[in-house]
């Protein structure tokens, strides 16, 4: 089985102080640690299993600049056979769109089973590109997947919606499928395998391979704001001893318990 | 024609409450272009979903056919493919709900249509678009310009825009397309319920949440001490329940649970959004996070900006003390 997965390599940004920078349109960089997307990091998973279970190999894939190597050395060492870098550096303002455009002619010339990706990216929220991919390739996708059981041909998957209700449907091969968290437990890579990995060649993808000139931006950031603040918690200030007192003050008098 | 046209969400036989808040949006965006606002009711049987929503827009399109019993998002883009292409609607608009995120990157895709997701505010001056959306885990806000085009597509964050009660009186159309039915390619088979639990955090008035801030599988022992202490259960975030420290059943947000019980202690919880939608009906809401900029406190009533390892062995005292 062929089978690819899209990653993303993005700044950690959850328990981070995240600042706009001098432009008003990105952020400051330079204090930001980065990473697999954690919803790419379950489907790079994902699309090891079904190595391990249907034999075949893993092409991981990612738009990026060069430090997106290091990202897919990581995706090489968790058990991808080969990874291809599209060079983001080369090819201007990107959105969600145009990334999905970029993925689909890398993609269109290598055989494939089934296409995984992360159901969002946390820097841009996006949630677009795996389900644009699926329609420019004309195969089907479905979204959200918490679960997938494959067969010859076709896939039985589970999306999860609201409240936790599960949506099972039945897919035909190829398929773009949009992994959420959770699906899987994925594994940490070794060390040997790091260092093999080091020494893999990563096929690269610019814009002398890309001859497509049609490619179409739909969305530019225009500025980029801190949101504002309708509420506040009144914060209780003191030592562990004060702020419990406190705390403690409220729950009673209020009636809480 | 243009106009705005929003997409009618149901599931399981009933209307979703993202349904009201979109068609809510659609109206303010008509207003605002002097454009009229129809809803897009795809359903079997559909005049029950259309007695509902009446008030709520200027017209309604109904499509009756069985392969609109439950979602399938092929079945969907087809139909509403014909149907924009001959509304040339000025905008569509749906949930960025499950269905949403499913339908329309596909939709906008095969139509041409620039496509914004997740959008909390939308400003349409001189054929301009422009929404607000938020980036970088709820971090930062964005103002995003589409490119120009006669036609749009965006989907709409659930809970942002309010059902202000509508009294409109919808002209109904009922529309008769031709239809493939449901593709070999994506069949829906069924909905599955959630597996329901020993302990229901919905019938609790007291619930402790866990976040990330927790660290090790271990440290959970000591909320679940400090919940037990003062009568109360414990919930989590999402990280909590994929990293398995917790069941699937505990997950309080947009895909777990909704709660709202008297007293909410959220302990080492950032504040994402998708977690916020599931606790912002409590009564009280406490927060303990060692980060002052955690979106959390922005939602909690009063907040502890310290240490939870240091905090909660004390406040599991402090609180033992005055329930006697």
């Amino acid at each position: 089985m062929n089978i690819i997965v899209c990653i993303k390599r993005v700044p950690q940004t959850a328990d981070a102080d995240v600042r706009v920078d001098s432009s008003g349109k990105d952020i400051e960089r330079q204090r930001l640690s980065f990473d697999m997307n954690e919803a790419d990091i379950y489907a790079l998973e994902e699309a090891v299993i079904f190595k391990e279970k249907f034999g075949g190999n893993v092409t991981a894939i990612s738009l990026g600049g060069p430090d997106a190597e290091e990202t897919l050395r990581i995706a090489l060492a968790k058990g991808a056979d080969n990874a291809v870098r599209i060079k983001a550096e080369e090819l201007g303002e990107i959105d969600a769109y145009k990334t999905a455009q970029l993925l689909a002619l890398a993609i269109k010339s290598k055989p494939y089973d089934v296409i995984f990706s992360g159901c969002m990216a946390t820097d841009d929220a996006y949630s677009q590109v795996g389900v644009i991919l699926a329609e420019l390739l004309g195969i089907p996708h479905a979204t959200l997947v918490t679960k997938v059981e494959a067969q010859e041909g076709k896939a039985h998957v589970y999306r999860e919606l609201e409240g936790g209700l599960l949506e099972h449907l039945e897919m035909a091969l190829p398929a773009v499928i949009t992994v959420q968290t959770g699906i899987n437990v994925p594994r940490y890579a070794s060390l040997i395998a790091i260092r093999r990995a080091a020494s893999k060649q990563i096929e690269t993808i610019g814009k002398d391979e890309i001859s497509d000139t049609s490619l179409t931006l739909n969305a530019e950031i225009e500025e980029l704001f801190t949101p504002p603040v309708t509420k506040r918690a009144e914060i209780i200030e003191g030592d562990a001893e004060e702020v419990s007192t406190r705390v403690a003050t409220i729950i009673k008098e209020k009636g809480l318990i | 024609m243009a106009g705005i046209l929003a997409l009618v969400e149901h599931r399981q036989g009933t209307l979703r409450d993202i349904t009201f808040e979109t068609l809510a949006c659609g109206r303010l965006l008509a207003q605002q272009l002097g454009e009229s606002l129809t809803g897009v009711i795809l359903a079997e049987n559909p005049d029950e979903f259309a007695e509902q929503l009446k008030s709520h827009a200027h017209r309604l399109i109904l499509v009756n056919s069985p392969v609109f019993k439950n979602f399938n998002a092929e079945c969907y883009q087809e139909a509403l493919s014909q149907i924009i292409r001959s509304e040339n609607p000025t905008i569509v608009l749906m949930g960025h709900s499950a269905f949403g995120m499913d339908l329309a990157p596909s939709l906008a895709t095969s139509l041409s249509i620039p496509l914004m997701t997740d959008c909390l505010a939308v400003d349409f001056h001189d054929g301009i678009l422009k929404v607000t959306r938020q980036m970088y885990d709820g971090k930062l806000n964005a103002r995003v310009k589409l490119r120009k085009h006669p036609s749009y597509l965006l989907t709409l964050r659930s809970g942002t825009f309010t059902d202000d009660q509508a009294q409109l009186n919808a002209e109904i159309v009922n529309l008769d397309l031709a239809l493939a039915g449901e593709p070999d390619y994506r069949r829906f088979i069924e909905y599955i319920e959630p597996v329901v639990g020993e302990i229901d955090i919905t019938k609790s008035d007291v619930v402790v949440g866990v976040g990330r801030g927790i660290k090790e599988k271990e440290n959970i022992a000591l909320v679940e001490d400090f919940a037990k202490a003062i009568g109360g259960v414990v919930g989590c975030t999402r990280p909590i329940v994929d990293a398995e420290w917790l069941p699937k059943d505990r997950q309080i947000g947009s895909s777990g649970k909704t709660i709202k019980p008297k007293l909410y202690i959220a302990v080492g919880v950032s504040g994402a959004f998708q977690h916020v939608a599931g606790m912002k009906g409590a009564e009280t809401i406490i927060a303990i996070n060692k980060d002052p900029n955690a979106p959390i406190f922005n939602e909690a009533d009063y907040g502890i900006v310290d240490d939870l390892f240091k905090v909660l062995p004390v406040l599991k005292e402090k609180i033992s003390e005055i329930k006697g």
